[in-house]
């Protein structure tokens, strides 16, 4: 069941990123992608008789990992805020080819 | 020799560190920094091939810990061909960004980056463990975004908003895979998964090659996950679209791709199917892409996923062949892509365009540029005295070998294509009338023609000495792709 809720978690995090237009929604779909693959380790590790140490590792560094990813991803949407003066993904649109 | 193998990770990452804090005690230290890592890296990864290191595998326990239960790094042929890559590159990109990043302000952010991207880039490639294989993707992947937006102008954002998006999307679906990995084994070592891994011919295994397939085309920029390629590569400033166009998508894509299917997963007739029909799509859709650009970098960009195809197609074959002729076009890709990108940047430092409707006849102008892209496009397209013609022609070579004559036709068309947009290239940039405005245009520096020089002589040298740049170079890489599965027992049997 809880596996289930993970990979609902991840369509739910992979449908953001597609459908939505707003970049501060599309980054809070990758986090949403990030915290069930994160869930997904965390489940691991209980289901081996709580007592293994090693998912609980895994995701200490992946949590690292993925706040590194979104403080870069937040400081690029605040300058593309600062360039266009908008958050739709459909108003920026310099590069074309 | 194994314990300088964590050096290659140590020493850029410290000197990430010490670019920072020191970069206002004089202007040029950062270079400096950046110059004697690399060459410390080049020097260290060259005399693996002259002290009998290649012969053997090489292993370092990190912590000393014996796998599975520890991490190791490995050093094989394959390994050792991209350490080569990998620090040849950054040496001729470090020499090359003296002058040209000149016209930046916060040159030690730069230095920094490339330090912290070449040390994901060796920790890729050295590493023997699932999780520091992400880790370190992670590291090279983020530091490339922030080089990608490093000009902070509207379009190096967009771009670098989008490499970054769709490079998480493929992180996330290779970290899932993982994550099902060590449910189905209970360990993240690639050589104790490969082994636990290796009776189970199921869907769970068929589901971890897809996610893995997915993420690593994603990276290495295969169509059709090649989306972000176009945009990202030309944003950048000159030098890091040379690395990443030569280097970081070889290393993080064909790679990962070759290390993870033969290797750990093992190479079977529906993932070479799979990687064949990609790699020909990539090579027609990088084609149609590059001959409708009209702006330099971006045309070298898309030319770039056409030429990453050859290499899966080559790649997929998965006969000695094929792999040889795959290996040895990633080798001579990643000195022709940097050499043609850093022409560009070249011609973008003396004229302030990029865009080929606006140049002209700069032949007279700027002879080194010209005579070294000349190299390089025609090396490109495969042309006989240099090293392009060599790998194209194992390419097909063992397409027809493997009885494979759709993709051999494929691989000569676009070879054909290859030779139609460099000659676009060079017929509106060097040949033809000067506009008038482009008169008095600023002469190369330099530093940026002696890394044109280097990479254009190599272009030369590696295509007359093609029997022992095989010799030496590929076949080491070659049986250790072609030892497949038996990669786990040399791994494991190392430890006693």
């Amino acid at each position: 069941m809880v596996y289930l809720a993970c990979i609902i978690l991840l369509l739910c995090g992979i449908y953001c990123v597609a459908v939505k237009k707003n970049l501060i929604k599309i980054i809070l779909g990758l986090i949403i992608m990030e915290y069930s693959v994160n869930l997904f380790f965390v489940v691991l590790g209980y289901k081996s008789g709580g007592s293994n140490p090693m998912p609980q590792a895994i995701v200490t560094v992946l949590i690292l990992t993925g706040l590194s990813t979104t403080i870069i991803m937040t400081a690029i949407a605040m300058r593309l805020y600062e360039r266009f003066g908008t958050f739709d993904i459909t108003k920026i649109r310099k590069l074309k080819g | 020799m194994s314990y300088i193998l964590p050096l290659f990770i140590a020493v850029p990452l410290l000197a990430a560190f010490l670019i920072m804090p020191h970069a206002r005690l004089h202007r040029r230290l950062p270079d400096i920094i950046c110059l004697a890592v690399t060459a410390f890296l080049l020097a260290a990864s060259i005399s693996f091939y002259f002290t009998g290191a290649m012969g053997n595998l090489s292993l370092y326990y990190v912590a000393g810990f014996v796998p599975p239960a520890g991490i190791n790094l490995v050093l094989d042929g394959l390994s050792g061909l991209m350490l080569l890559i990998i620090s040849f590159g950054a040496f001729i990109i470090s020499i090359y960004s003296i002058s040209y990043m000149d016209k930046f302000t916060h040159r030690e952010y730069f230095s920094t980056l490339l330090m912290f991207m070449v040390a994901g880039m060796n920790g890729v490639v050295l590493t023997g463990d699932l999780l520091n294989l992400f880790i370190f993707l992670e590291l090279a992947s983020i530091a490339s975004a922030a080089l990608v937006a490093f000009g902070t102008e509207a379009e190096e954002m967009e771009a670098a908003f989008k490499y970054l998006m769709m490079g998480s999307i493929a992180s996330m679906l290779l970290l899932f895979g993982i994550a099902i990995v060590y449910a189905q084994t209970g360990t993240l070592n690639m050589a104790d998964a490969s082994r636990l891994l290796y009776p189970a011919v199921s869907h769970v295994k068929m589901f971890i090659i897809m996610l893995f397939l997915a993420g690593f085309c994603t990276k290495a920029a295969v169509a059709p996950f090649h989306a972000w390629l176009p945009d990202a590569h030309p944003s950048a400033p000159a030098p890091i679209s040379a690395m990443l166009s030569g280097i970081l998508i070889k290393s993080l894509g064909i790679y990962t791709i070759t290390r993870i299917m033969f290797n750990v997963m093992g190479m079977t007739y529906e993932v070479s199917l799979v990687l064949m029909w990609l790699g020909a799509f990539s090579i027609i859709v990088g084609s149609f892409l590059a001959l409708s650009q009209w702006d330099i970098k971006r045309l070298l960009a898309c030319s770039t996923i056409s030429q990453v195809g050859y290499m899966v197609l080559a790649i997929g074959l998965a006969s000695p062949m094929g792999v040889m002729g795959g290996l040895l076009h990633m080798l001579n890709h990643s000195i022709i892509k940097p050499l043609l990108f850093l022409n560009a940047g070249s011609v973008e430092y003396s004229t302030g365009t990029r865009d080929m409707k606006q140049l002209g006849g700069l032949g007279s102008r700027m002879p080194v540029t010209w005579i070294t892209s000349l190299f390089g496009s025609l090396s490109l397209s495969g042309i006989p005295p240099f090293n392009g013609f060599w790998s194209k022609l194992l390419i097909i070579i063992a397409c027809v070998q493997s009885g494979k004559f759709f993709f051999a036709a494929v691989a000569v068309v676009g070879s054909i294509m290859t030779l139609t947009y460099m000659l676009k290239f060079q017929q509106n940039t060097f040949f033809g009338i000067i506009p008038e405005k482009l008169h008095n245009i600023r002469k190369t520096p330099l530093s940026m023609a002696l890394s044109m020089v280097t990479l254009a002589l190599f272009c030369l040298l590696f295509g007359v000495l093609f029997q022992f740049v095989i010799a030496i170079f590929i076949n080491p890489a070659v049986v250790t792709v072609a030892s497949g599965l038996s990669y786990s027992r040399m791994i494991l049997g190392g430890m006693q």
